[in-house]
This record gives C-alpha cells, structure tokens and sequence, in this order.
C-alpha cells in the first residue's frame, strides 16, 4: 500500500480528486458549486490521462530532425486531454449561462428551494 | 480516399452551423431555409451510404489522410448505416415540422445542425476517443436546445441533464483511457484485435464497466435515466420530437457499437458475468420503465418513461450479441426513433390545437382531431409491437435471439414490456376513444403556466391552415384553446405538420415489411463480427 502510493501516487490523487469532485456535485445543494464540482471531476480524468502518458526523465515529444533524442513521454494522451480540455470549457460556459437564467427567473441558486418553486 | 460521403455526413452540418448565426446579421429568420438546405443534402448523402452499404460495401475514410490505427476512421457499416439513415430522416422531417411550428430563431437552428453533425459524427466514427467528441458535441448542442424555449423550467432540466450527461461522457472517457493504457491504441478494429487475450484484466474489465455506465447515463437507462423524463417535458415540443428520436438513440448505437466491436462478443463469452450484469440491468430498465410509464399522468412525460423501457429492451439485444438479437436491436433503434419522433410531434399538435397535455385531456379527441388521434393510435400500437409494423419487427428479431440463445428471462422480459407498453397505450387509446362523452377534461392539471412569454403561442402563423382534421374547425378551438402561458407549445399548426405526422406512421407500418431489407443490410457486419 505504501509502496503503491509512493510510486503510483499520481493515480492516487486521480482517484481523490474525482472523488472530490463527484461529492461536491451530489452534497452541495449550490448551482454554481455543482458546477465546480463537475469542473473538478474532469480535471482529474484529465490528470488521469496525463500521467499515464508520462515516461521517467522523459522529454516533450519534439523530435530533432536528424532523429534520436528520446526517451520521450507520449503525446497522444497530451492531444487528448486538450481537446477533452476545449470540451469541458463549453460545457462550464453553457452550464453557466442556464444558471444565469435560472437565477434570473427564480432569484435562487439553491437546488432545494428550486425544488419548491418548480414543483408548485 | 474514396468515401469522402462520410466526412461530409459530418463536415456539412458542423460549417452550416455557422451560417444561420452569421446571417443574423442580415435577416433574423433566414436560419430555417439554411437548416432545410443541410438537411435535404445529407438526407442525399445518407441515401447514398444506405445503398451502398446496402450493396454489401464497407465504406472507409482515413480522416486527413492519416492511415488507420493512428489517424482517426470514419466507418460506414451495417451497424452505422441504419442509424445514419434515421438521422438523416428524422432531422429532415422535424426541420419540416418546425417551419409553421417554430421556433424561427436562428440561433435554434444553429445548435439544431451542430447537433445533426454530432449525432452524424458518433455513428460513423472507428475511433474511440473521436465518439467522446461526438457525443459531447451532440450533448451540447442537445443541452442548448432543451432550454432553447427559454422557461426557467427547461433551464433546470437542461442543467440537470448537463451535469448527469457530463457526468456520463466523463465515466466513458475514463474507460476509453484504461483501454488506452492497456492496448496503447484507439481506432476500434485495432482495439478489438489487440484486447483479445487480455479480457479478464482489471483494467479492461474496469474499462467495460465505466463505459457502460457513462453511455448507460446518455441512454437514459434506469436506474441512469433520471434526467430524461424532465429534459423531454420540459423542453419545447419541436424540440422533444427531435431530441426523443435521436439523441438517446445514437447513446444506445454506441453501446452497441462498443459491445460489439470494440470488445467484440469473444470478451461476452470469456467474462459471462459483463454480459449477465448488462442484460440484467437492462431488463430491469425495461420493466421499470414501463411502470413508471404507466403510472404517469403526463403525456409527454409517459412517452418519456417509455423510452427508458425500449432503449432497456435495445440494450439488452446488443449485449445478448446474437447475431438475431443485434438485428432486432438496431431494428428496434430505428423504429423506436421513428415511433416516438411521431408521437412527440402528434402529441406537439394535440397540445397546439386543443391545449391538451395530460391523458385525461386526451378524452375523446379521437372524435375531434381524428386524423391526428389516429397517428397516436397507430403508433401507439405499433410500439406495443402489433403486426405489421417495425416495433413487431423489432421485438420479434429480439424475443427470436433469446430464444435461440436460452436466454429465457429475457424472452419473457420482451413479452412483459409488450404487457407493460399494451397498458399505458391502452390508456391513451382509452381516452382517445371509448371516453365517455361528458368527461370534461381536467383544465387545471393540464395547465403548466411558467409565466414565460418569449415565444408568442399565438403568432402571425397560429392561424391553422386548412386541415384535413378538426384543427381548422372553428367549433374545435373552443375552451381549451392552449395556455398563453406554456412556452413549449409550437406557434401554430399546419397540413404539412399533420401530414409529416401521418407520414411517420405509414412509415412505421411499411418498415413492418422490410424484414428481408434489414437482414440484407446487416448481414455483412453480423458475419464479420459475430460467429
């Protein structure tokens, strides 16, 4: 166990961090907090990508033009998490941007209260 | 690179997304035309994928030029191919809907094709990761147009089914990174030819597991469905005809595409239990979606609880992956997707016309909307699964691969949701019907008034045209003309609506005959990735 921890720790904040996340998302009763825990869920896949890609003294995968040069940690992961990176901002954007609404019609962002109100 | 349809299937609508949004510089209601135009040319595109993978073909495209396991595939198969085709159908068809039932606005139209792209992209996409895309391209754009009625109640149902499908899309990027991190590749065929020998590793197992669950939440499957019934009640009924027949569906195609090639049924016959725990939960959505159906008052929101039960039942098929069972499930995909886009958009007319929204508002509409009523009542029993239809067709081809493959339980799940779909129909036809004459409906359940008035219900168009059906009949618009109040309900009514609704029914009927079209369609892909 300390031994998994000590080498494979970056794993083990991945799994904290989404846990995190998926808590902060089911307890808060806040909009906006839901939210960031959501943000927080998938920066840990995110990190979850970027470790598996990372290779011990490893170098950014540009490679010279005479060739050589490694060892180098993956890039695809990299590209993967970028583009995962672009999908989660829009999502944080149109999340907001209905909570903007909601507030403005219901003047709460608390999900217990909009429970009442929508349910009349 | 020679199937250069499939990139377009994607590319078109994704740039024509733009151009409504761009022209609103212009003219504020041009997006309607640019969104037809899209449509009709990939409804051309699709009919060209449908023959020619109807011709035995397997359409490929190396995106980019990038050959296959490192740059990304677009596949046309028999799997991909009927969904495309829906797609393509469906989109049409509500863009048609829309142009006297609105809404007008061209930022709808934008997120409309953007979600015709992402719809498009997930059936043709060969890699793994690129589905993700899709499937979050198509959640947005699905997430815009459930709150595009612009109530603070479709914002909550909007954001709720934000956070769960995000939710969703993340537990399957989690799987897709642990078959990363075990086979180092993610174009599908590879995938599938690399993990044999590693089935019952944890990572792979582990992988299963997360991807089930992340498409089992964008499927809206029970006990995952919760954000369903609200998303489709909520939003505006243009909206829901479309969202109910597609966006569900391509989450359930996927299932199926990654039980099927991506794991391939060597891994369902090495690790028993993924297949036992993914038909079980399967059934258990189509017992308790059923119920909960039945027990609704709602329309919209029974037809809602009935999906939950039919993509149970499709789900259920791909995971059984006989090579009967997988042919009843895509039949079954795309006939739940023409039935319930038909029944959404009838209900949409029911609710314009007569302001009716609940099954007790439905009493005998039969007698005063009886062109419209009957569309119900056909698609309704089709559902149940009555000959000569595709849902008898669907039901059959699954009920036959249980059979087949001694998978009792499941047979007598297909007979109890036939039992279930026959009970809440049977309701609605009820009322329809055989209501007795003085059963006055139940004004106040019926009223929704959100207080929102950012779509006029009563526009330049709320004039009906002239219709075959009582809509136009000035008796009919009586006392219960629709609220003022309730945004979802379409500006106004038309022949061409009715006629789109009517359309879908005969369809539903005539596709009850393509049993030998379907068989010829799938048979390359049922021999290539089933014993």
């Amino acid at each position: 166990m300390i031994e998994l921890l000590a080498t494979r720790w970056a794993y083990a904040v991945f799994v904290f961090v989404m846990a995190t996340g998926l808590y902060v998302m089911i307890g808060s009763p806040n909009l906006v907090k839901k939210v960031i825990g959501l943000n927080l869920f998938q920066s840990a896949v995110f990190l979850f990508f970027v470790a598996s890609a990372y290779v011990a003294g490893g170098s950014p995968a540009i490679v010279p033009s005479e060739g050589g040069g490694g060892p180098y940690v993956s890039p695809l992961p990299h590209v993967i998490v970028l583009t995962a990176i672009v999908v989660g901002v829009s999502l944080t954007a149109v999340a907001l941007a209905l909570i903007v609404r909601i507030h403005r019609e219901y003047g709460t962002l608390d999900e217990s209260v909009l429970r009442e109100v929508t349910d009349e | 690179m020679s199937d250069v349809v499939l990139p377009l299937l994607v590319a078109v609508p994704v740039l024509a997304a733009v151009a409504p949004l761009c022209l609103s510089l212009l003219s504020s209601e041009t997006g309607w035309y640019v969104a037809a135009v899209t449509t009709a040319i990939e409804a051309g595109l699709a009919a060209v994928v449908l023959s020619s993978v109807y011709g035995g073909d397997r359409l490929v495209h190396a995106v980019g030029g990038y050959p296959a396991p490192y740059g990304i595939e677009l596949v046309g198969d028999g799997l991909s191919a009927p969904i495309v085709a829906l797609i393509a159908v469906v989109s049409l068809g509500v863009v048609g809907f829309a142009y006297t039932g609105g809404p007008r606005r061209n930022s709808f139209y934008s997120a409309y094709l953007l979600l015709v792209g992402g719809l498009m992209g997930v059936s043709v996409t060969g890699d793994l990761f690129n589905m993700f895309v899709f499937l979050e391209i198509t959640g947005l754009a699905t997430y815009a147009l459930v709150a595009a009625d612009r109530s603070g109640r479709s914002a909550v149902a909007a954001l709720k089914y934000l956070l769960l499908g995000t939710m969703g899309a993340s537990f399957f990027i989690i799987g897709v990174g642990y078959v990363f991190i075990t086979t180092g590749t993610l174009n599908m065929i590879d995938l599938s030819e690399r993990l044999a020998g590693s089935y019952a590793t944890r990572p792979v197992l582990a992988a299963f597991g997360f991807v089930l669950v992340g498409l089992g939440l964008k499927a809206a499957i029970f006990p995952l469905h919760t954000w369903q019934p609200d998303a489709y009640t909520y939003a505006s009924d243009t909206v829901t005809t479309f969202v109910s027949a597609l966006v569900s569906t391509v989450a359930a195609y996927a299932i199926g595409r990654v039980i099927l090639t991506v794991f391939t049924t060597s891994f369902l016959a090495a690790v028993p239990l993924a297949r036992t725990a993914v038909v079980g939960f399967a059934s258990v959505s189509v017992l308790a979606g059923g119920a909960l159906a039945v027990v609704q008052t709602d329309v919209k929101r029974m037809f809602a609880y009935s999906s939950v039960s039919q993509f149970g039942l499709v789900v259920a098929a791909f995971a059984l992956a006989t090579p009967d069972s997988v042919l009843g499930g895509v039949v079954h995909l795309v006939g739940h997707g023409l039935m319930k886009g038909g029944l959404f958009a009838a209900a949409a007319i029911l609710a314009a016309t007569h302001g009716a929204r609940t099954v007790d508002d439905y009493a005998r509409l039969g007698y005063r909307s009886p062109v419209v009523a009957g569309v119900v009542a056909v698609l309704g029993i089709a559902l149940v699964g009555v000959p000569p239809s595709i849902g008898f067709l669907g039901k059959y081809y699954i009920a036959v691969g249980a059979v087949r493959a001694g998978a009792w339980p499941l047979a007598a799940v297909v007979f109890f949701s036939t039992l279930l779909t026959l009970a809440y129909v049977a309701r609605l036809l009820e009322r329809l019907y055989f209501a007795s004459p003085n059963a006055a409906p139940d004004r106040a359940s019926g009223a929704l008034a959100d207080g929102g008035a950012a779509t006029p219900t009563s526009g330049p168009t709320s004039a009906p045209a002239p219709s075959p059906s009582p809509p136009s009949d000035p008796d009919a618009a009586d006392d219960t003309a629709p609220d003022e109040g309730d945004t979802r309900t379409v500006r106004g009514v038309s022949t061409g609506m009715v006629l789109l609704t009517v359309l879908a029914a005969v369809a539903v009927v005539a596709l009850g005959f393509a049993n030998a079209g379907f068989e010829t369609l799938l048979d390359p892909f049922l021999g290539g990735a089933l014993p």
